[in-house]
C-alpha cells in the first residue's frame, strides 16, 4: 500500500509542477492556487505514505537511496509550501516544485518489498541524524531557487530591459531576504546534522570523526554555507554573491548526497545504488 | 424611439484652442447639464469635459438625428461659436456606434496615451455631476455604470495599462523591484528638475520614507526640501550624506559627473551593500554609468528610462488589440439590454391596453346579468382572463425571444401599429432609484 501512495504522490507532485509552470507562463492565478492545492494534497499522501512504510518496515523508511529521495522530495515540497505561505510568492514554486518532482521520480523506482535493516543502522540516531540533514538540504534548496530567481531578475535590472521576467519575478529584496532566512534555518539543521552523525558515528564505529568522503563532502558543504553566514553578517555580502553562494552551496549538498554515494566508496555506503 | 448619441471634440479632431473654448468648467456644470436636457429633444444627459476631449452623451426622445442637432446647437449656444465653425471638429455617434465609443474611452483605447489612467476618473467624475443634478436616467444609467464594468474588464483581463510608460512611473516601478517595500527607504534629489521634482513626489506617494534634498544653491534646497516635508543638505556635504539614500534622483548642471564610480564604491562600502538606486536625469550625465557594473547598485539614465517606456508602449499596443474583443464583446451585451428596454414598455402597454378592454367589457356583462351573484362574477372574469392571457401569449413570446440580428425596432413598431399603441412612451423620469439599482446590478 505504502508504494502505491509514493507512487501516486509522484503523479501529483508532477502535475503541481506543471501548474505552477502554466502560472509562470500565463500568470493566470488559478495555475498557482491549483498547483498549491495539489501539492499539499501530494504531501499529505506523501507523508501518510512514509508512514505506512514506517509501520511496514519497523524501521524509519530512510535507509537507502530510493528512500532517502523519497524523504528529500517531501521535504523540498514541504519547505516549499511553508514559504510560499509565509512570503505569498507562488512564482517560487515554478522553479522549487519541479525539483521536488525530479527527486520524487525516484521513488517511484523503490521496491515495494522492505529490506532488512542493516544492523549498523539499527539506531535512534538513524531518523535524527539523517531527517535533520535532509530537512536542512530542502531548506537549501529553496535558498538555490531563490538565487536562480535572484540572478536572472538582477540581469535583468542590469540590462535595463522590463521584459517578461522582470514583470514575473517578484524584487531583489524579497529574493535576496529568502536567501538570509533559508541560511539561518538551514545552517543550523546542517550543522545538528553534522554533530548527530558524529556522535552516532561514536558508537557504531567507534570513531567521531572518520574522514569518510561523505564526511568530509559534509564539511566541504558545511564551510561554504558558513562562509556565506559569516559574510552576510560581517561585510554585508548579499545579492548577487549570496545568490551565486546558495547556488555553489547546493550543488555541494547535492554531490555530498548523490555524487558521494554513487561514486565515492565508504563507511556510508548503504545508500548507493548496489546498497 | 429613443437612442443613444455622443457628440464631442477630442485630441485628435481639434486643437488645444478650440478644446478650451468648448470645456465647461466644473462650477458651471449644473447649469450647463440641466440647459441640455431642457431641450424638447434630449431626455437624459451627460457631459464629459477634460483636458483633452469634450463630449456631450445624451439619450434623445425622438429621431437620433434631432438629438445630434440639438447637441451641437446646445454647443454652439453655451459657447457662443458659430455651428459652421463647430461643424469642422465635431464627430457624432448614434446606436451600436455610441455604445462602442463610450466603451473604448472610458478603457483608455481612444487616449492619447493609450491605457493612460486617469479618463475613468474623469468618465466617473462625469456621470457623477450627471447624477448629482438629476439629468440621468435609467438608460444612460446603465449605460455608464456598464462603461465602468468594462473599463474594469479591460484592465484586469488584459496589460493594456500594465506598465509604466512615464519617467516617474517607471522610475518608481523599478525601485520596487530593487527594493520591494518603499515604506523604510529614503530618496535624495540632488539639483532641481522638474522631472526630477515630479518622481520624488511619486515615489513619496508610493511610500518613501524620507526625502533629501541637495542643490548647489543652499537657499532653494530648503525651499524644495520645505515642499517635500524633507532634509536639506549642502552641496558640500553630498558625499556624507549619499550612505543615509537608497534612491538618488539627479539633475544638475554639472558639464562632468558629480558621482564618480569610485565614490559610489566607497558609499557602498560603508553601506555594507545595501542596494542603491541611482536615476540619472540630467543631460549631460551627473553619475558615471559605469557604477551600474557594480553589484547592487543600480544607474539608470534618462535614455534608459525612456528606452523602458517604449518598450511598454508597444506592448501596451499589442495588448490594445485583445481589450478592443472585449469592448466587441459588452457592446453586443449591452445592445442586447437596450433592446429589451425597448420592448419591456411595449409589452406592459400591451398588457395595459388589453386589461383595460377586458376590465370594461367585465363590467358591462356583470351589469347586465343583473342583480350581483359572487360566483357569476368570479365565472366571467376567470374567463376573461383566461382568453386574455391565451391570445397575449404568442406575440409577448414573439417580442421577448432573442434572436440575432433582428431588428427589434421594427417589430416593435409593427406591434405597436398592429394594436393602436401610443406612439411616445415617456421614458420614466430621471430617479434616485434607477440610480440605486445601478449597486445590484451588472446587465447579464
Amino acid at each position: 500500500m505504502h508504494i502505491v501512495l509514493l507512487k501516486v504522490t509522484t503523479l501529483f507532485y508532477l502535475v503541481g509542477a506543471l501548474l505552477y509552470l502554466y502560472y509562470i507562463v500565463t500568470l493566470k492565478e488559478k495555475g498557482a492556487k491549483l498547483g498549491r492545492m495539489i501539492l499539499v494534497v501530494g504531501v499529505v499522501l506523501h507523508a501518510v505514505g512514509f508512514v505506512a512504510r514506517y509501520v511496514a518496515a519497523g524501521y524509519t523508511p530512510i535507509t537507502n537511496l530510493f528512500e532517502s529521495l523519497s524523504f528529500f522530495a517531501m521535504a523540498i515540497v514541504a519547505v516549499f509550501l511553508v514559504t510560499e505561505l509565509r512570503y505569498n510568492l507562488r512564482i517560487l514554486g515554478s522553479f522549487i516544485a519541479p525539483l521536488g518532482f525530479v527527486f520524487s521520480i525516484f521513488s517511484a523506482f523503490q521496491s515495494g518489498e522492505v529490506a532488512r535493516l542493516a544492523p549498523a543502522l539499527d539506531s535512534y540516531w538513524l531518523p535524527i541524524h539523517v531527517m535533520l540533514l535532509f530537512i536542512g538540504d530542502a531548506v537549501f534548496a529553496v535558498a538555490f531557487g531563490a538565487g536562480i530567481m535572484y540572478l536572472l531578475q538582477e540581469k535583468e535590472v542590469k540590462r535595463k530591459r522590463m521584459g517578461a521576467i522582470f514583470k514575473r519575478l517578484p524584487s531583489l529584496d524579497v529574493l535576496d531576504e529568502i536567501n538570509y532566512k533559508c541560511l539561518t534555518v538551514g545552517f543550523p539543521l546542517l550543522t545538528l546534522g553534522i554533530i548527530t552523525g558524529s556522535i552516532w558515528a561514536e558508537y557504531a564505529w567507534g570513531s567521531y570523526w572518520s574522514w569518510d568522503p561523505k564526511e568530509t563532502w559534509s564539511l566541504i558543504t558545511w564551510f561554504l554555507y558558513a562562509a556565506l553566514l559569516h559574510g552576510r553578517l560581517t561585510v554585508g555580502w548579499r545579492g548577487r554573491k549570496a545568490a551565486i553562494l546558495a547556488i555553489i552551496g547546493f550543488c555541494a549538498v547535492l554531490f555530498t548526497f548523490l555524487g558521494v554515494n554513487l561514486l565515492l566508496p565508504g563507511l556510508h555506503s548503504y545508500s548507493s545504488l548496489s546498497g | 424611439m429613443s437612442s443613444i448619441v455622443i457628440v464631442g471634440l477630442n485630441h485628435r479632431t481639434a486643437p488645444v484652442e478650440i478644446r478650451e473654448r468648448l470645456a465647461f468648467p466644473a462650477d458651471t456644470i449644473g447649469h450647463s447639464l440641466r440647459g441640455l436636457v431642457e431641450r424638447e429633444e434630449i431626455v437624459e444627459g451627460i457631459i464629459l469635459s477634460t483636458c483633452n476631449r469634450v463630449e456631450v452623451c445624451v439619450l434623445a426622445g425622438g429621431e437620433s438625428y434631432k438629438g445630434a442637432t440639438a447637441v451641437k446647437e446646445f454647443l454652439s449656444a453655451t459657447h457662443g461659436i458659430a455651428r459652421d465653425e463647430l461643424n469642422g471638429y465635431l464627430y457624432h455617434y448614434e446606436g451600436e456606434e455610441a455604445v462602442k465609443h463610450l466603451f473604448r474611452v472610458s478603457s483608455s483605447l481612444d487616449s492619447m496615451v493609450l491605457g493612460e489612467p486617469q479618463i475613468l476618473g474623469q468618465v466617473k467624475d462625469a456621470y457623477g455631476y450627471a447624477a448629482e443634478f438629476r439629468t440621468i436616467g435609467p438608460i444612460l444609467d446603465k449605460f455608464y455604470t456598464k462603461a465602468f464594468s468594462v473599463a474594469k474588464r479591460v484592465r484586469t483581463e488584459t496589460k493594456v495599462a500594465s506598465s509604466a510608460v512615464s519617467v516617474s512611473y517607471a522610475a518608481v516601478e523599478l525601485a520596487k523591484k530593487i527594493f520591494g517595500n518603499l515604506k523604510d527607504k529614503t530618496a535624495m534629489l540632488i539639483g532641481a528638475g522638474e522631472m526630477c521634482e515630479l518622481a520624488a513626489r511619486h515615489l513619496l506617494s508610493a511610500g518613501v520614507k524620507r526625502i533629501l534634498v541637495t542643490n548647489r544653491t543652499f537657499e532653494r534646497a530648503v525651499k524644495l526640501a520645505g515642499e517635500f516635508d524633507g532634509m536639506p543638505v549642502r552641496f558640500d556635504e553630498l558625499l556624507s550624506h549619499l550612505k543615509m539614500a537608497d534612491i538618488i534622483l539627479s539633475s544638475t548642471g554639472a558639464p562632468h559627473f558629480i558621482l564618480k564610480k569610485e565614490d559610489v564604491e566607497e558609499v557602498l562600502r560603508i553601506r555594507k551593500n545595501r542596494p542603491m538606486f541611482f536615476i540619472d536625469m540630467a543631460v549631460p550625465r551627473d553619475i558615471d554609468p559605469d557604477a551600474n557594473q557594480i553589484d547592487n547598485v543600480y544607474v539608470y539614465d534618462i535614455d534608459d528610462l525612456n528606452n523602458v517606456i517604449e518598450t511598454n508602449l508597444e506592448e501596451r499596443q499589442k495588448e490594445a488589440a485583445r481589450a478592443e474583443e472585449i469592448v466587441s464583446a459588452e457592446v453586443r451585451n449591452f445592445l442586447r439590454w437596450l433592446e429589451a428596454q425597448q420592448v419591456t414598455p411595449t409589452i406592459v402597454m400591451l398588457r395595459r391596453k388589453f386589461e383595460e378592454v377586458k376590465n370594461a367589457e367585465v363590467a358591462k356583462a356583470i351589469a347586465m346579468l343583473g342583480p350581483e351573484d359572487p360566483k357569476t362574477k368570479k365565472v366571467v372574469e376567470s374567463l376573461a382572463t383566461s382568453i386574455l392571457n391565451k391570445v397575449l401569449h404568442p406575440p409577448i413570446t414573439a417580442l421577448k425571444k432573442d434572436v440575432d440580428g433582428r431588428d427589434v425596432t421594427e417589430l416593435v413598431a409593427t406591434v405597436r401599429e398592429l394594436f393602436d399603441l401610443p406612439e411616445n412612451d415617456e421614458p420614466s423620469p430621471p430617479s434616485t432609484e434607477a440610480r440605486k439599482e445601478k449597486e445590484g446590478g451588472e446587465i447579464e
